[in-house]
């Protein structure tokens, strides 16, 4: 894919804090109007990785760019078309919501400040916090603060919006909230980069995904390619395992395991109704069949490893 | 939105190069900046404080010499000349407030928005977003710099300002006699008032540019603030020892009451150069220690 068609590329993008490696030669892939979750858990990589992107942290070693402009060097002039939520909403805890955004908008040299009320007006519509927009930001609730951060994302419009843990620490409503913003952006053709810890989170969003894992990016593709790379498995229920096992030799099927009653194998590229036929060709009496594909969570899981910081 | 963004990304790309669009931008960030920094209840506190100041000093001293003959001798230990002048003339009350307020009121007043200037910033998170808007790390520096020049000369203006009101109408006025014993209009003692308040305008600039570079160095605004205000202190202890006589003219706060030159006739403008030449030297290194802290390192705000 070249340059033009990618929001965000890297190669060989790497960061050495004191000796150790937090993010280790990835090489990120983002097509322009994709929603692309970036998962890992917590100490992954993932906002080092992000904050590398915005021009906040200088790479050890590689090179990014973001809609085919290099960053760190070109990050001035093409981040006035990127949207960004940056571990966690930060704003003046004295400042009203508004006064916060026009803050934000007002740092920014290429906004115009005519245009300035009628953008943080709809920007706060948007996600609905224009009752709250004279409030002072200290007393807005946890959720209100995340919306005003994604408020201050959507100041100007973006080719490309960066949000990273966008629904950490929200209740299930904001995270419902959160994510229904997430596909009316995608739905006006702006790319959406959105990092998690939680699969299920971005599961019903994303288009693709990139997994890390103590600084490497063990997977990245479509959700299709990610639910492809795990195995299908087929189980038949039958009196006769030793000749079921014999027509799944023939059928060169991998990783046979011959149970009591049932036998299962890698399904691989075989169709489970030719499977099927064969058994019955074969004489052997299929009391029932099945094909089991591991949940995403399981692939997941896998890629990324279980439990607390296993590999530190 | 998309059809938007796509008439507006190439004007907003260009934006930055049309002169006029540049330097409004530039305006508008600069006005917000100052209205961060001039609304903010802590910050507009410190002025009050800069007010009353003067106002008491001025009472005080009226107390302390009812009959207007010889002023009370305590305040005269603070090192000032001028004091014995005040009873015969209220002008004196502006240099009067001046030196006393140079000690430690109006460091403090400098060294509270210049430290927390960018470590404010980072400690509420808040520099991260600055940068991904993006306001540019360089010229995000020149509009805090900036905006901290613009405090200094707001202080050091409120403190004169206020001395020379009390001074007037607590005080007779009239012909100033300076200090060299020469008597000049009344007009020409108020031009007097002006330079000696620019000077001092000069010496917080240049404080101001030191406490901008630490603020680069930490994310804890009251740790900057504290170490500006050690610095002030040990460089006013260190110019009382004679021993440490040589390096005195180095000192960032050496100059800082050689304002009494202006007093004199003919003025000592050898020693106002060298004052201003240290500020602008201590703005000049400090300014530049800033930009090639804060845009060079990660922001890990």
């Amino acid at each position: 894919m070249t340059a033009e068609a990618l929001a965000i590329s890297s190669e060989g993008l790497t960061k050495r804090f004191r000796g150790q490696l937090a993010v280790d030669h990835i090489d990120l892939a983002v097509p322009r109007g994709a929603v692309y979750g970036f998962l890992g858990p917590n100490g992954s990589g993932k906002t080092t990785t992000i904050r590398m992107l915005l021009g906040l942290a200088y790479p050890t070693s590689g090179t990014a760019e973001l809609l085919g402009v290099p960053v760190p060097a070109g990050a001035v002039s093409v981040l006035s078309r990127v949207g960004s939520l940056v571990e966690g909403p930060a704003f003046y805890p004295y400042l009203s919501g508004w006064d916060n955004l026009a803050r934000y908008d007002a740092a920014d040299r290429s906004a115009s400040s005519k245009s300035a009320a009628a953008r943080i007006g709809q920007a706060l519509e948007r996600v609905g916090l224009t009752a709250a927009a004279k409030k002072r930001y200290r007393n807005y609730s946890l959720g209100m603060k995340q919306r005003l951060a994604i408020a201050a994302g959507l100041l100007r419009p973006r080719e490309l919006i960066i949000l990273d843990e966008p629904t950490n620490g929200l209740d299930p409503q904001g995270t419902r909230e959160v994510r229904a913003l997430i596909r009316q952006i995608a739905a006006d053709g702006i790319t959406v980069f959105v990092s998690s810890h939680l699969l299920a989170e971005v599961e019903q969003v994303c288009s693709h995904v990139g997994v890390m894992r103590v600084g490497k990016l063990v997977f990245q593709g479509s959700l299709p390619e990610l639910r492809h790379t795990g195995a299908a498995r087929i189980t038949v229920a039958t009196a006769d395992v030793a000749a079921a096992a014999k027509v799944f030799g023939k059928l060169g099927l991998a990783d046979t395991a011959q149970g009591e009653d049932t036998i299962t194998a890698e399904l691989g590229d075989a169709q489970p109704e030719v499977i099927c036929a064969e058994l019955v060709h074969a004489g052997v009496g299929v009391r029932g069949l099945s094909v089991e594909s591991p949940s995403l969570e399981d692939l997941f899981v896998g890629l990324t490893g279980e439990g607390f910081d296993v590999d530190h | 939105m998309s059809t938007i963004s796509q008439a507006e990304v190439p004007a907003a790309a260009t934006g930055g190069r049309e002169p006029v669009a540049y330097v409004r931008g530039n305006l508008r960030f600069f006005f917000n900046e100052l209205r961060l920094v001039f609304f903010r209840r802590r910050n507009q506190l410190l002025l009050l404080v800069v007010v009353l100041f003067p106002l008491l000093i001025g009472i005080g001293l009226k107390l302390a010499a009812p009959h207007g003959g010889r002023g009370g001798g305590g305040p005269a230990s603070g090192g000032a000349a001028f004091f014995n002048q005040l009873a015969g003339n209220g002008v004196f009350l502006t240099f009067i407030a001046l030196s006393l307020l140079l000690i430690l009121v109006l460091p403090v007043v400098i060294a509270v928005i210049s430290g927390d200037s960018v470590a404010g910033e980072a400690g509420y998170g808040t520099l991260r977003y600055l940068l991904t808007v993006p306001a540019g790390r360089t010229r995000l520096l020149a509009v805090k710099y900036l905006a901290i020049v613009v405090w200094a000369v707001t202080a050091t203006v409120i403190v004169s300002a206020v001395a020379l009101v009390v001074g007037v109408i607590l005080f007779p006025t009239g012909p100033v006699t300076l200090l060299s014993g020469t008597t000049v209009s009344l007009g020409a003692g108020l031009v007097r008032v002006l330079l000696v308040t620019l000077y001092v305008c000069a010496a917080m600039a240049a404080l101001g540019a030191i406490g901008l570079a630490v603020s680069t160095f930490t994310e804890h605004a009251i740790g900057a603030i504290a170490a500006v205000m050690i610095l002030v202190v040990a460089s006013e202890v260190v110019d009382q020892i004679p021993q440490f006589a040589p390096v005195a003219p180095y000192l960032p706060t050496h100059w800082w009451n050689s304002f009494d030159s202006l007093l004199r006739t003919p003025v000592d403008t050898t020693t106002l150069w060298h004052g201003l030449l240290s500020f602008g030297v201590y703005a000049a290194v400090f300014c530049a220690i800033a930009w090639a802290r804060f845009t060079s390192g990660d922001v890990t705000s």
